[in-house]
């Protein structure tokens, strides 16, 4: 039992529920949210310390012991996951200062945001299915929210195809749940694995097995991401850089959760399925990110490739491979938040997402240029960056396990990755300026420059310090891999 | 029982993906609330439609049906019912502001 993991829950709640008073004092609505953020990312800290020290934590909601009550587990996994959300969400919030303009922060902007945070928070702390289920949707209710906030035509279009589709997919998942209630009888995850190790993961199992995994791959844009590169380029920079770098994880992160706690039976459907699915999205991603020349298309298929990496990551499912996932998974929410706010620049700075029409940029903005090319290096993976260590581990796992094609095809999409990123760097910064922009944007702020340099430094400190860093995501690995230890956390008593 | 449920619930299913795989908006909602009834008579159905008792402890019957369900089905009512909500608004949005209720026509162009 420790209340303290309630708390990345119930911070944002509670601001969120706050700011819904303060809707026209903008000042004591960003003061609020600062504060909120930087209160989870103390007790994320501390839990995270708790869980280094002294092993998984839980917490018994009302205490119900499970499998009766709804329980809060923190592995290393949820809780680094947790941290690094309110890290990123801290620098996405200070981006959105003054960026998303002002109709929208009297508008709601901030709650939602505070709300979205809720959603993620919770979905990486729950212990049961149904409550899983439950934090998914505030997530996503806020998305929808978030994605429409200022309602342009563009903005209308893509949200009604982006509900309809998470409509479809929280219906499907509904109905895994009912599925799996009605054979094993129970939802908490825990004893969820123990009873189907103990009915035998066959026949009926696996059908709701790759149930679940076709709802977390439409939540995640794995293989069935063809709503992503729609919906996320239509909101404004700050919140595209919170949905591509938190949203399409917590998919993830479900997946790995179920696929290695409680369906880990038969790896010879489940696990092949997500193999080649992996592969299929990084292949189509790779079509996408060569073949548009729109900078938001671009870091859209961009994150659709990075999931379809991190799942062939668990797909191979040796102790490797899982580090690799839990590495590539923090700095891939780092890097592409970061990716997001410099291209929000780009595109603020020249007033075009084309990349016909920019050019010549780094003479004024040599800052946002070089980050921009350092980060395009570490999300591709160049050795002292932040990307390379996952990726070795996640590469170094396929060989052992003789995944030849896929590690090949994931190498390869290493390249195109760099190939595409450099070639919007190349665009939009070498080569002669092109025409001004009619009305001449206001230059960047020193805060938004700094919001995003702060993202940089950790990103650094990330490939720098990543020996550092590794001993956290093998232990992480390590607890997904022993799926045991997680167990007995949660049923001890 | 739960042979006739299931024919039901599937009847339910098949109506709701054909209407969200037409073209009118309007339609689609329509498509996504049958399907969310579908879903909960299936959280309903797949908990066994034994006899018993409603849960209530007062009724001091021998048995009782399976509470649990009963309470999912409550929450994914609600959820369902706000986000049905939502959708319906943002439809008649976007039929103000784009003037067309068919999905064809809402692919968007190059710029706009």
């Amino acid at each position: 039992m420790n209340n303290l993991l309630v708390f990345p829950l119930l911070i944002p709640l509670f601001t969120a529920a706050i700011l819904i008073f303060f809707k026209n004092n903008i000042t004591i609505q960003r003061g609020l949210n600062t504060l909120s953020l930087l209160a989870t990312v103390c007790a994320a800290g501390i839990i995270l310390y708790q869980v280094k020290t002294e092993g998984i934590q839980t917490l018994h909601m009302g205490g119900w012991l499970p499998p009766y009550g709804i329980v809060f587990v923190a592995d290393m996994m949820s809780v680094l996951l947790l941290l690094t959300t309110s890290v990123v969400g801290t620098f996405c919030l200070f981006y959105s200062f003054g960026t998303v303009g002002e109709q929208r922060e009297r508008n709601y902007y901030y709650p939602f945001f505070q709300f979205l945070l809720v959603g993620i928070n919770g979905s990486f702390l729950t212990g049961d299915l149904f409550n899983l289920f439950v934090c998914f949707e505030v997530m996503l209710i806020s998305s929808y929210a978030l994605i429409v906030l200022g309602g342009t035509k563009r903005q209308l279009r893509e949200t009604l195809k982006y509900i309809l589709i998470n409509i479809l997919s929280s219906t499907l998942f509904v109905a895994a749940v009912a599925y799996l209630y009605g054979v094993v009888g129970t939802l908490n995850m825990a004893d969820l694995s123990l009873r189907v190790a103990e009915a035998g993961q066959d026949g009926v199992l696996n059908v709701i097995a790759v149930l679940f995994m076709i709802v977390f791959s439409l939540k995640a844009g794995l293989f069935l991401f063809f709503w992503l590169p729609g919906s996320y380029s239509v909101p404004p920079a700050a919140v595209s850089a919170l949905f591509g770098a938190l949203l399409t994880k917590v998919g993830l992160y479900a997946l790995i959760r179920t696929f290695t706690l409680i369906f880990y039976h038969d790896p010879a459907v489940t696990h092949s399925w997500i193999a080649w699915m992996a592969a299929a999205t990084m292949i189509l991603g790779v079509f996408g990110a060569i073949a548009y020349s729109d900078i938001y298309r671009i870091m859209n298929y961009n994150v659709i490739i990075s999931v379809g990496f991190i799942a062939f990551g668990l797909a191979i499912s040796a102790d490797a491979a899982m580090d690799g996932v839990v590495f590539y998974l923090l700095h891939d929410m780092v890097a592409k938040a970061l990716l997001f706010i410099l291209g929000g620049f780009i595109v603020h700075l020249t007033g075009t997402s084309r990349l016909k029409e920019m050019g010549g940029m780094i003479k004024h903005h040599p800052a946002v240029g070089w980050m921009f090319f350092i980060t395009a290096l570490a999300i591709a993976g160049i050795p002292p960056l932040s990307g390379f260590a996952g990726k070795l581990l996640i590469l170094q796992g396929g060989l052992q396990e003789k995944y030849y094609v896929l590690t090949g095809a994931a190498l390869v999409s290493s390249f195109i990755v760099l190939y595409s990123l450099v070639r919007v760097f190349m665009s939009a910064f070498w080569g002669e300026e092109k025409k001004p922009r009619t009305n001449p944007p206001a230059l960047i702020s020193k805060s938004h420059l700094l919001s995003a340099a702060s993202l940089f430094i950790i990103m650094m400190l990330m490939g720098f310090g990543s020996e550092w860093i590794y001993r956290f995501a093998a232990e992480a690995g390590n607890t997904l891999m022993n799926p045991a230890d997680y167990i007995d956390a949660v049923l001890k008593e | 029982m739960e042979l006739y449920m299931s024919i039901a619930i599937g009847v339910l299913f098949t109506v709701g993906v054909y209407l969200v795989l037409s073209k009118s908006l309007l339609r689609i909602i329509l498509g996504t609330s049958l399907l969310t009834h579908g879903i909960h008579l299936l959280l309903l159905t797949m908990s066994r439609l034994k006899t018993g008792a409603a849960p209530l402890l007062g009724q001091k019957a021998d048995s009782y049906v399976d509470p649990l369900p009963q309470a999912l089905i409550l929450t994914s009512i609600v959820i369902s019912f706000g986000v049905t909500s939502f959708f319906f608004v943002l439809a008649y949005k976007a039929y103000q502001k784009l003037g067309t209720d068919d999905i064809e026509q809402l692919r968007g162009k190059e710029d706009e």
